[in-house]
C-alpha cells in the first residue's frame, strides 16, 4: 500500500506544469475560441514530443503504454492550465476506443505523436463533438457499435464555455469493428474528472490570490472571515475528491464503473463548486469576460454536464451498491 | 501508487476478523454514556486487551501489537465493520497516549500506559472551560508551584466521560504573567483526588455524557507533569493534532455506518442521491487517510490537513445520520428501549453524536479559519 503519486507520476506532473507555466493557457483558450488554432497547436506538438499525446497508447504503436494514475496526472495538469481541445478525446477515449481493433494501426501512431488528434461522441452522454473542424478522425459511438469518419458533414454549435467548439455531426462513418465503447466512455468520464480536478485546484489558487490583493475596508479580503471560510469549504471539497479519482484509477474491474462515476460526481461537484465560489470572492471583476476567471468557471460547468450527469453517475453508483457492491472506492 | 496489502497485512486482517466474529457481543451493550455502560464498556476493553487487541499499533511492552498504520487502519475496518463496542477507553488511547508517547518520562509511560490500554484506568479530556473552548490559549485555572509539585484551581468542562472516568488530562495555566498560550503546564490528575468535584452534565439527550470538573487547591506531584513546565499549549498541540486527523476518527467508523445506511435504503428510489454521496464520502475518507498514511510513513509529519479532515468527517457523520434518519421516518425517533426502535434505536443515538462534531475538538469554524491560513496562506484573523 503505497496510495500517492510514485516520483515518476510526480516528475511528469512538475514537467507539465513547469511547460504551462512557462506559456500562457489563457492566451491560448481566447485565440481557440476565436477560431486560431495555431497557440494550441504549438503546446499540443511539445505534448507530442514529451510523448505524452500517447500516454495511454501502447508502445506499439508508438506511446509511452502507461496506465490510468499517469492519464489522468496529465489531464490534471492540461484541466489546470485551461488547455482547450478534444484533449481527453484525443489521449483517453479513442485510445481506449481502438485497443483492440484494427483500426488502431491507422490512428494511434498520430495520435501518440500529437501529429493527429481525435474526438468522439457516444449518443446519450456525449452528443456533441468536441472541436470536430480541429480532429483528424471524429468517432461515434451508439450502443456498443462505434463508426469514424475523417470530415464529417457538421453543424457548429455554442457552448457555454467559448473554449469548447462543439459540433453535431451528421453524416455517418465507416465502421470500427471491436470498438471497446464502454470502456472508452468510462475513460472519457475518469479523463473529465482528473481535467476537473485540475479546473477546481486553479479556480482556487486564482481565488486565494486575489482575496490577497483585493482590499476593502483597509485590509485584504482575504482576512475576512467569511471569505476564508467560502476558500476553506472549496479546499476540502477538492481535498476528498483527489483520491476518489487515483482510487478509481486503481480499481477492480469489476468495480471500475462504479468508481469511476463516483470519482466524476466528487471532481464535478468539487471544481463547479470551486466556480461558484470563486466568482462570488472575486466580485463583479470575476462576471467579465475580460478576466481569465471565466475561462477556468465556465469550463466546470460545461464539464459538470458532460461524461454523464452528477445524476446520472449517482444513479449508476445506486445501481452497484443496490446490488451488494457495497465494497469501498478503490477495493 | 497502488492500494494492495502486504501477505502480513492480509493476515493480521483475517485474524482480527475472526477473533471479532468470536466475540463481539450479539447484543449492544447499554449506552457508554450511563453507569451501567460505561462498566460494561470497560469490561469489554479488558476483553479486548486479553486478546491483545486493544491498542494494536503500540509497543509491546505497553500492552500493543507493535502494528503499522496501515495494519491499525484495517484493525479499525473489521472493528466497526463487526459491529464492535464504542470505546470508551478511547480519549486515553487516541489522545493522551500518543502525548505520553511523545512528551512522557520513561516513568509515566510505565505508570500510566500499561492501565491504559487494560482499562483499568479510563482518561477524561480536560481543555475546555467555561470561558475557553475552541480558544484553548483563553485557559484561566491555574497551577500553583508548592514544594514537590503544584495546587491547581478552576473548572473544567465539557469532558465527555469524566463522569464515571478515573483520570484526567488538561492545561493550566503555571505563569499567570505569560501572555496567552505561553505559561501553561500540562497536567494529569486522578479524578478522586481531595479537592475534585465532578458534576455530570446532561448530553442532549439526558445521558450524562460530559461533566464539569471543579479544582478546589488539587494537590498535584511534579511526577504529573506532562513535558515541560511552560509548555503545556505545545505538548497538547501534539494531541489536538491526533483528535482532528488520523486516530480519533478512522475511516471504519464511517464505513461501517455507510454499510448500515445502504443495508437500510436497499435500493429504493427514496434517498437515492443522499445515501449514495454518503457513501462516496465514506470511501472518499478512506482513501485519504491511506495518502495520509503514505506521507507519514515516508517521514512527513500530519500538518494542518487534519483541520481538512476534521471538518469532512463531522459533517460527512452528519449527512449520513440524517440520511437514516429521513429513511426511518417517524421511527427515527424511537431510541434504545422503544420496543418498536429500528436497531434498537441505534442511529437516533449516532445521530445525536454526530450532532457534536463540528463542535468538539475545535469547532468547524476554527477548523475553517486554520485552513484558510495555514493551508491556503491567508492572512491572519485580527486576534
Amino acid at each position: 500500500m503505497r496510495f500517492t503519486r510514485t516520483t515518476e507520476q510526480q516528475d511528469m506532473a512538475e514537467a507539465l506544469r513547469a511547460l504551462f507555466d512557462a506559456g500562457d493557457g489563457a492566451a491560448i483558450a481566447r485565440s481557440w475560441a476565436a477560431g486560431d488554432a495555431a497557440p494550441w497547436r504549438r503546446v499540443w506538438a511539445q505534448l507530442g514530443e514529451m510523448g505524452l499525446c500517447g500516454v495511454a497508447v501502447p508502445e506499439r504503436f508508438g506511446g509511452l503504454g502507461l496506465g490510468p494514475v499517469e492519464l489522468v496526472t496529465c489531464l490534471e495538469e492540461l484541466g489546470r492550465a485551461g488547455l482547450p481541445g478534444p484533449c481527453v478525446e484525443s489521449i483517453a477515449v479513442v485510445p481506449a476506443l481502438l485497443a483492440d481493433t484494427a483500426a488502431a494501426e491507422r490512428w494511434l501512431p498520430g495520435i501518440a505523436s500529437g501529429n493527429a488528434v481525435g474526438t468522439a461522441t457516444f449518443t446519450e452522454h456525449v452528443p456533441r463533438a468536441l472541436d470536430a473542424d480541429a480532429a483528424d478522425a471524429v468517432f461515434q459511438c451508439d450502443g456498443e457499435r462505434a463508426t469514424v469518419a475523417e470530415r464529417p458533414d457538421a453543424v457548429a454549435q455554442h457552448s457555454i464555455d467559448p473554449a469548447r467548439r462543439l459540433w453535431t455531426i451528421e453524416s455517418a462513418g465507416e465502421p470500427v469493428p471491436g470498438a471497446q465503447v464502454a470502456e472508452a466512455f468510462d475513460l472519457g468520464a475518469l479523463g473529465c474528472a482528473a481535467q476537473l480536478l485540475g479546473i477546481g485546484q486553479r479556480l482556487l489558487d486564482m481565488s486565494t490570490r486575489y482575496v490577497q490583493e483585493r482590499h476593502q475596508f483597509g485590509r485584504p479580503v482575504g482576512r475576512f472571515q467569511a471569505v476564508k471560510h467560502h476558500l476553506a469549504n472549496v479546499a476540502v471539497r477538492l481535498e476528498f475528491a483527489r483520491p476518489l479519482v487515483h482510487g478509481a484509477c486503481l480499481a477492480e474491474p469489476r468495480h471500475r464503473s462504479r468508481d469511476i462515476s463516483a470519482a466524476k460526481i466528487a471532481a464535478s461537484d468539487a471544481a463547479y463548486f470551486a466556480g461558484r465560489i470563486a466568482l462570488q470572492v472575486h466580485g463583479a471583476i470575476g462576471y467579465t469576460a475580460e478576466h481569465d476567471l471565466h475561462l477556468w468557471s465556465t469550463k466546470a460547468t460545461a464539464l459538470h454536464a458532460a461524461w454523464g450527469t452528477t445524476t446520472w453517475h449517482r444513479r449508476r453508483v445506486a445501481a452497484a451498491l443496490a446490488a451488494g457492491e457495497t465494497a469501498p472506492v478503490g477495493a | 501508487m497502488d492500494l494492495t496489502f502486504s501477505a502480513e497485512d492480509l493476515a493480521f486482517r483475517d485474524e482480527v476478523r475472526t477473533w471479532l466474529r468470536a466475540n463481539v457481543p450479539a447484543e449492544p451493550l447499554p449506552s457508554l454514556e450511563t453507569e451501567t455502560g460505561f462498566a460494561a464498556h470497560r469490561q469489554w476493553e479488558k476483553t479486548l486487551h486479553a486478546a491483545g487487541f486493544s491498542v494494536v499499533s503500540w509497543p509491546v511492552e505497553f500492552g500493543g501489537r507493535d502494528v503499522s498504520l496501515v495494519q491499525w487502519l484495517l484493525f479499525e475496518e473489521e472493528y466497526y465493520a463487526a459491529g464492535a463496542p464504542g470505546r470508551v477507553g478511547q480519549n486515553g488511547i487516541f489522545l493522551l497516549a500518543p502525548t505520553l508517547f511523545e512528551h512522557g518520562t520513561a516513568e509515566q509511560r510505565e505508570r500510566f500506559l500499561p492501565r491504559m490500554a487494560s482499562g483499568e484506568d479510563v482518561w477524561a479530556q480536560a481543555w475546555s472551560e467555561p470561558e475557553a473552548g475552541s480558544d484553548l490559549a483563553g485557559i484561566r485555572s491555574r497551577a500553583r508551584r508548592v514544594p514537590g509539585g503544584w495546587r491547581l484551581s478552576g473548572q473544567k468542562t465539557w469532558s465527555s466521560r469524566a463522569a464515571f472516568a478515573d483520570w484526567a488530562f488538561g492545561l493550566f495555566r503555571s505563569d499567570p504573567d505569560a501572555e496567552r498560550h505561553r505559561g501553561l503546564t500540562y497536567f494529569l490528575f486522578p479524578l478522586d483526588a481531595a479537592g475534585v468535584t465532578v458534576r455530570p452534565i446532561g448530553r442532549i439527550d439526558g445521558k450524562p455524557a460530559f461533566a464539569e470538573i471543579f479544582l478546589n487547591d488539587v494537590f498535584v506531584p511534579d511526577s504529573d507533569v506532562l513535558g515541560e513546565v511552560g509548555e503545556g499549549w505545545r505538548v497538547a498541540m501534539s494531541t489536538t493534532g491526533s483528535e482532528r486527523g488520523l486516530s480519533l476518527r478512522s475511516p471504519g467508523r464511517f464505513l461501517a455506518a455507510a454499510q448500515r445506511l445502504v443495508e437500510s435504503w436497499n435500493g429504493a428510489a427514496q434517498l437515492q442521491d443522499r445515501v449514495v454521496d454518503a457513501w462516496i464520502g465514506a470511501s472518499a475518507y478512506r482513501l485519504a487517510t491511506f495518502e495520509t498514511v503514505t506521507k507519514v510513513l515516508a517521514g512527513s509529519p500530519v500538518g494542518p490537513e487534519s483541520s481538512m479532515n476534521k471538518v469532512f468527517w463531522s459533517e460527512l457523520d452528519i449527512a449520513l445520520h440524517e440520511a437514516a434518519m429521513d429513511l426511518l421516518g417517524p421511527d427515527a425517533e424511537l431510541t434504545a428501549g422503544s420496543p418498536a426502535a429500528p436497531d434498537g434505536g441505534a442511529w437516533p443515538d449516532g445521530y445525536l453524536f454526530a450532532l457534536a462534531g463540528p463542535i468538539y475538538a475545535g469547532t468547524n469554524e476554527i477548523q475553517r479559519n486554520v485552513i484558510a491560513e495555514r493551508v491556503l496562506g491567508l492572512p491572519r484573523e485580527p486576534r
